[in-house]
């Protein structure tokens, strides 16, 4: 008997979805495998993620503060994949927008005591350009001088790291200590919990205005994209640069373009961190959100409202997996998912045929 | 901190770069990118690291290093080649699992001290050559040498041999190789294992004679990756590869070394361990690697040299333009 693999031409949606759910469900089992295998317990540390990450509406509320920056970093990716720009630097604009913000504040560059109102849009603002900046970089280079975004984007996470820790630990240090004075009042992003007076239920729950930045960003997103020519454009230069290039669309204005917008969206994800959640600037602000943000990118499958979901679930994770022990279990089932919707890619792109006669080679 | 041991450290540092950076040209050049040298770099640290520890041996150490980088590297040969799964992706995917298994596995070494490690060795009569004696082959680990011996052979390999001149085809016109009767799948797993071999081995080096220790997933701190960028900077060429990763080697040790000088030039050092400019120091080999790419990709596409032909793109039998 023959294995063969035959194109598809369209998979259906139900199948699509199917197969994707299959493959982390299998990543999942297998993780519990290897969890087992070194010693540890996978019914009790799988158990204990989702009452960690689900028990309560406290720690929903926390396991959503989690995915606010997931999600921004998560469209960010999705943006860029979905052209096959292969932006993997969202962590450095993330750390880039989170430093742009601080500056607002830091710097300073608006002077204390300066309203919300005007504190919050530029910090916003400070947090996008800044991310912005640290798209442009890989995606001229890119569009211009044909240099690899892969190298470029990656190279550029471990620069924006040291930027940030330059800062940190020098001009904005606190004491020598490598985190920041902590913001005014008026930088902080409002949250749930600041509304307990009037609604008691809301107390203690530190969902923030980044999140609804997370559901806006999603909508125009998706409506960019399936709605407009802009995003027609974008998704025929994923599907076939070829026939774009035919089709008179300046590849290359769009990358860097794409690019631009991505690193924005990474730098808001950055600004919603120290704004809603740090309110300060740490030199550990990212537990590696922007790395994460490809696999939710990828799980989502470039779906803007399905990466708020996949956001969610990888939130859980972080969140619960905090306290799960070996301490690398929750990366390495981020690896092993990733793996897995790759692998089961070729369900979805090909229909796998059985020959019973011999191939004739 | 004169030259020679500059230099000297810095042709010791290159070889963990050297190692990843050739394996990592076997494999594009049979077709096959693969992104997850950092991943597989860290699975052959901690495994050499480990396994010395235990057994004493760091020869077994280095064997179950490259065995690490091997196994690892056909989970992303299967995907790629008989799944036909995106190169890219898969090549990411390879590196996160590369670095959760790792950090798993590693859980408890950093407090290890004291491994065995590989020995020193000088070469008699060639190490007393001015210059190029004490910074060659005065006191260096025996993996240097062996990166030595690796360059030459990889190039005669690649370039003179019949298998090698196979490895080209199957890179360059896959179709074409198939026709001929050269096994396309089989050429490209053979080298994306390779590749792997000498990614655990590239780990090996860090953890067992370079940089003696487990520092979690800070082990290999990008060199993977900028190993990667050398395959481009050197234009898939081991000479050229060995040339980049001597430079860089320097550089990673430059920035380590110059932040324990107190006065340069008469001046205060500012890159002194402790100040806050040390960051901009440390940023120095990534913004080179951006430098390096850049231009790479310029001469490549001025000399109209480039990447093989099929790198990244699947083998199908039959199917047209593959």
């Amino acid at each position: 008997m023959h294995l063969r693999l035959e194109p598809r031409i369209d998979a259906p949606r139900w199948f699509t979805a199917v197969v994707t759910l299959g493959a982390l469900a299998f990543a999942l089992v297998l993780s519990g495998l290897i969890i087992w295998l070194v010693g540890g317990d996978p019914v009790k540390s799988f158990g204990h993620i989702v009452v960690a990450a689900f028990g309560s509406v406290g720690v929903i509320s926390d396991t959503l503060v989690k995915a606010t920056p997931l999600i921004l970093t998560g469209l960010a990716c999705s943006l860029a994949f979905r052209m096959r720009l292969w932006n993997i630097g969202a962590e450095g604009q993330f750390l880039l927008g989170a430093w742009g913000a601080s500056a607002v504040v830091l710097a300073p560059i608006l002077p204390a005591g300066t309203p919300a109102i005007v504190v919050i849009p530029a910090m916003m603002l400070a947090g996008a350009a800044a991310g912005g900046l640290w798209g442009f970089i890989p995606g001229v280079l890119r569009a211009r001088l044909g240099v690899n975004e892969i190298i470029t984007t990656l190279m550029l996470n471990y620069v924006a790291l040291f930027w940030l820790e330059f800062w940190v630990f020098g001009p904005w240090s606190k004491g020598g200590f490598p985190e920041t004075e902590p913001f005014p009042p008026e930088a902080w992003l409002p949250r749930l919990t600041d509304f307990a007076a009037s609604f008691p239920l809301l107390g203690g729950l530190t969902v923030h205005l980044g999140l609804i930045f997370g559901i806006v960003v999603a909508t125009i997103m998706w409506i960019a994209l399936e709605r407009t020519r802009w995003g027609y454009e974008i998704r025929l230069i994923g599907d076939s640069p070829r026939a774009a290039r035919y089709a008179g669309i300046d590849i290359n204005r769009k990358i860097i373009v794409v690019f631009v917008i991505s690193g924005a969206l990474a730098g808001l994800g950055g600004m919603s961190e120290v704004a809603g959640v740090v309110h300060g600037l740490q030199d550990r602000i990212s537990p590696g959100y922007g790395f994460t943000a490809i696999i939710i990118a990828y799980l989502a499958r470039f779906g803007p409202f399905r990466v708020i979901l996949a956001s969610i679930l990888f939130g859980a994770l972080i969140l619960a997996g905090r306290e799960i022990q070996p301490s690398g279990v929750p990366a390495m089932i981020q690896g092993i998912v990733l793996f897995a919707l790759v692998g089961s890619d070729v369900l979805i792109r090909y229909r796998i045929r059985f020959d019973r006669r011999l191939a004739t080679a | 901190m004169d030259p020679t041991t500059i230099l000297a450290a810095g042709v010791a540092s290159g070889t963990i770069l050297l190692f990843a950076a050739i394996g990592e040209i076997f494999a594009e050049r049979s077709g096959v990118l693969n992104l997850g040298v950092e991943g597989m770099m860290l699975i052959g640290a901690v495994a050499a690291f480990s396994i010395a520890l235990t057994t004493g041996n760091p020869w077994l150490g280095v064997a179950a290093a490259m065995l690490a980088g091997g196994l690892l590297s056909l989970v992303h040969g299967v995907m790629t080649i008989h799944l036909r799964a995106d190169q890219v992706v898969s090549g990411l995917a390879l590196t996160f699992l590369g670095t959760g298994l790792a950090r798993v596995l590693g859980e408890g070494l950093s407090s290890a001290r004291d491994v065995a490690q590989l020995p020193h060795l000088t070469i008699p009569l060639v190490s007393g050559v001015p210059i190029l004696g004490p910074i060659f082959f005065t006191d260096q680990s025996v993996l240097v040498y062996l990166g030595y011996a690796l360059v030459p052979l990889a190039w005669l390999w690649i370039g003179r041999t019949r298998p090698g001149l196979h490895l080209r085809a199957v890179g360059e016109a896959p179709a074409a190789a198939d026709a001929q009767g050269i096994g396309v799948y089989r050429t490209r797993y053979v080298y994306v294992f390779v590749g792997g071999l000498l990614a655990g081995l590239a780990g090996a080096t860090i953890t067992l004679a370079i940089y003696p220790g487990w520092f979690g997933d800070q082990t290999v701190n990008g060199r993977g990756w900028i190993a990667v960028g050398l395959v481009i900077f050197a234009q898939w060429s081991p000479l050229r590869a060995a040339f980049g990763a001597v430079l860089f080697g320097a550089i990673f040790r430059f920035v380590i070394d110059i932040q324990g000088v107190d006065v340069i030039l008469g001046f205060e050092n500012p890159f002194r361990a402790g100040h806050s400019a040390t960051f901009f120091l440390d940023m120095l080999p990534y913004l080179m690697v951006i430098l390096v790419v850049v231009i790479g990709s310029r001469e490549a596409v001025r000399k109209r040299v480039g990447a093989p032909a099929a790198l990244g793109r699947p083998y199908v039998r039959g199917e047209r333009g593959a």
